[in-house]
């Protein structure tokens, strides 16, 4: 298997701020691949050494095998859909789409061509004459999209591009884009702080922290298994149990985790106080106080729901308690 | 006290007025914008159109009295080979600062959009403004003593062994002269010095609305940077260009001492404007040279929007 790019101990700083701080990864040819963390944690200037606007402080990238050293953005055969959109407001969309064409020198009818076309791939056909203004929010985003498409990249960068969308629509997008992607079996390289959206779209998912990558894996890896509390808590939000507790039930000194989903609450278990619950639609979220530690439970439907100060047990199976090796123990 | 939700007491002339005012939008927007367009219009516009209709009469050559009928003939007299130079001199020169004030002015605006923060982009204000706090008189005789034969541009030549290079360039016609204080070389410089921050500042704001991932995204799409000027950032920064081209066009069509002061006798727009309206007492003629301007600035404006320069706004 081919890697599409490949980072080497990758670092780049911002004066004193590690803005990216010795980061490896390799992403495969036609993989879908979500670099997840919260703001500032260091992804998007990952996505930016990728297209060539930031050079590596340290460190080496290469871009299906050769470096990327030194190679200013306009010869990366690699294009970015940017949170922004940054759709040229003096073009209209048509000349928008085919602005990489027009510079590479295509004669306005073929790059016309493959304009109208790349815009049918994003399902705005007939929408070519309109200025980026005259458009709504996703139709911008798709319009980006396109632009970046029609000059086939071999490696498309989206800086959260769903970011400004309202719910229903990043929904309808995030099934669009995944389908898109197969369907072109092009390498996407995903930016988000949306958990939600990583999980459910990409093949792996990169969780960052303050620069560094704290775990690479599958979406149910991340998921269900974190590596370290971080992860845990970011994706999904997953009870954290510290080492004491962890030793009472489980016999082994260590963090580990637990998914909301898995709480049960009844006579047995560790003593534990309701403190809050709110309802959620689907279910109810419990938070709960357990010898000082903070806890959620998420009871589905047709569960007991517990009284605010009411005291209670806590358990959960023994296939639901995770593990976590702690470097700070 | 009382404790009503609606606080209905407080009925003070001034409250009164607020209150009117709210009740009426309309009657608040009629008297904001009164003055002002009473100002440009009657008085502005008015004398505007006085001028026009001075410009339709003509003066009486042996009594040098001003004939209140319609004619053409003063337009006519435009266009007469020593008035006609006068309007090509000006164009020429009020062309030549402003693509000059535009080149000069660009990098100096794209700085300031771009990386100038915090204490620079005051610094770069005060540099920008400060030359307009002082007089123009002052800043246009400064001008003569740097460019005069003894001045320090003279001195500058001597001392690097480079008189030689001035002196070939001042014996170019039309452009040279005996110093380059009495050449429109000279001309040229004052008038690009003193219009230079109304071209920088609009060219400055426009480029401050360009955010920076449009330029990424044009490199990203193949674009060099070159190609990214050229497609992305100058068309953004036109209608900036424009804005800051009007004021150095028009304010150098219709100057009429920095080419009194600094530069050879032949004359300028404003200076032919200021002979016939004064000395000569020729109205008509003045008021018909006053025209000149407008009309090409109306041209260069209508040809500017056909161009599609305003099409980023």
């Amino acid at each position: 298997m081919t890697s599409a790019v490949v980072f080497k101990g990758v670092s780049r700083h911002f004066g004193s701020v590690r803005a990216v701080d010795n980061v490896d990864i390799s992403i495969a040819e036609g993989e879908f691949f979500a670099m997840l963390g919260p703001s500032g944690s260091g992804k998007t200037t990952c996505l930016r050494l990728i297209a060539g606007f930031e050079q590596p402080t340290a460190g080496e990238i290469s871009i299906f095998g050769q470096s990327a050293q030194g190679v200013p953005p306009y010869k990366r055969h690699v294009n970015t859909v940017f949170q922004d959109y940054a759709l040229f407001p003096h073009l209209n969309v048509l000349d928008n789409v085919a602005y990489g064409l027009m510079i590479s020198g295509v004669s306005k009818r073929d790059r016309h061509q493959a304009a109208e076309e790349a815009l049918e791939l994003v399902a705005l056909t007939g929408y070519g004459a309109r200025k980026p203004s005259e458009l709504s929010g996703g139709q911008r985003q798709r319009v980006a999209l396109a632009r970046a498409l029609v000059n086939k990249p071999k490696v498309l960068l989206l800086d959260e591009p769903l970011g400004a969308l309202d719910l229903k629509l990043r929904e309808q997008m995030q099934e669009e884009l995944k389908a898109l992607q197969r369907k072109l079996g092009i390498t996407f390289v995903f930016v988000t702080h949306d958990q939600g959206e990583a999980l459910s779209m990409a093949d792996r998912v990169a969780v960052f922290n303050e620069g560094k990558i704290v775990q690479v894996g599958k979406p149910e890896d991340i998921y269900y298994r974190p590596e370290v509390p971080f992860v845990a808590d970011f994706v999904g939000s997953s009870n954290v149990i510290p080492p004491h507790v962890t030793e009472k039930v489980t016999g082994t000194r260590a963090t580990a985790s637990v998914r909301p989903e898995a709480v049960k609450l009844g006579d047995s278990g560790l003593p534990a106080t309701v403190r809050a619950t709110s309802f959620l639609g689907t279910s109810t979220r419990v938070s709960l106080e357990l010898e000082g530690v903070q806890m959620v439970a998420l009871l589905a439907k047709g569960q007991n729901i517990p009284e605010v100060g009411e005291h209670t047990h806590v358990s959960w199976g023994e296939d639901d308690i995770h593990l976590m090796e702690t470097a700070d123990e | 006290m009382s404790d009503a939700i609606l606080d209905t007491g407080r009925n003070g002339i001034m409250a009164r007025i607020s209150d009117t005012l709210w009740r009426n939008p309309r009657l608040t927007v009629l008297l904001l914008l009164a003055p002002p367009a009473l100002w440009l219009g009657v008085v502005y516009l008015g004398s505007l159109f006085a001028l026009l209709a001075q410009s339709f009469f003509s003066i009486d050559e042996f009594s040098g009295l001003i004939i209140y009928e319609f004619t053409l003939k003063t337009y006519a007299e435009l266009f007469t080979p020593a008035n006609f130079d006068i309007i090509v001199r000006t164009v020429m020169m009020a062309s030549a600062v402003t693509i000059a004030a535009a080149i000069v002015s660009f990098p100096i605006a794209y700085y300031a959009a771009r990386y100038a923060r915090g204490k620079w982009k005051a610094i770069f204000y005060l540099g920008v403004m400060l030359p307009l706090w002082s007089s123009y008189l002052v800043k246009v005789y400064s001008w003569k003593l740097i460019l005069a034969k003894e001045g320090i541009l003279n001195w500058l030549f001597e001392t690097l062994h480079l008189s030689w290079l001035l002196d070939a360039y001042l014996s170019i016609p039309i452009i040279g002269g005996n110093s380059l204080s009495v050449s429109w070389t000279g001309t040229f410089l004052v008038f690009l010095y003193v219009w230079l921050p109304f071209m920088i500042l609009p060219i400055q704001a426009a480029l401050e609305r360009v955010p920076r991932s449009m330029l990424e995204a044009s490199g990203d799409l193949g674009a060099t940077p070159g190609q990214s000027f050229r497609f992305v950032l100058l068309p953004l920064a036109l209608p900036g260009v424009i804005a800051g081209s009007i004021f150095t066009f028009s304010l150098t069509l219709g100057d009429y001492i920095i080419p009194q002061i600094v530069g050879s006798s032949r004359r300028f727009i404003g200076q032919a404007v200021y002979a016939y309206q004064g000395t000569a007492g020729n109205i008509p003629l003045a008021a018909a040279f006053a025209v000149v301007p407008i009309v090409i600035m109306g041209v260069y404006l209508w040809a500017a929007k056909r161009k599609g320069a305003f099409d980023a706004l």
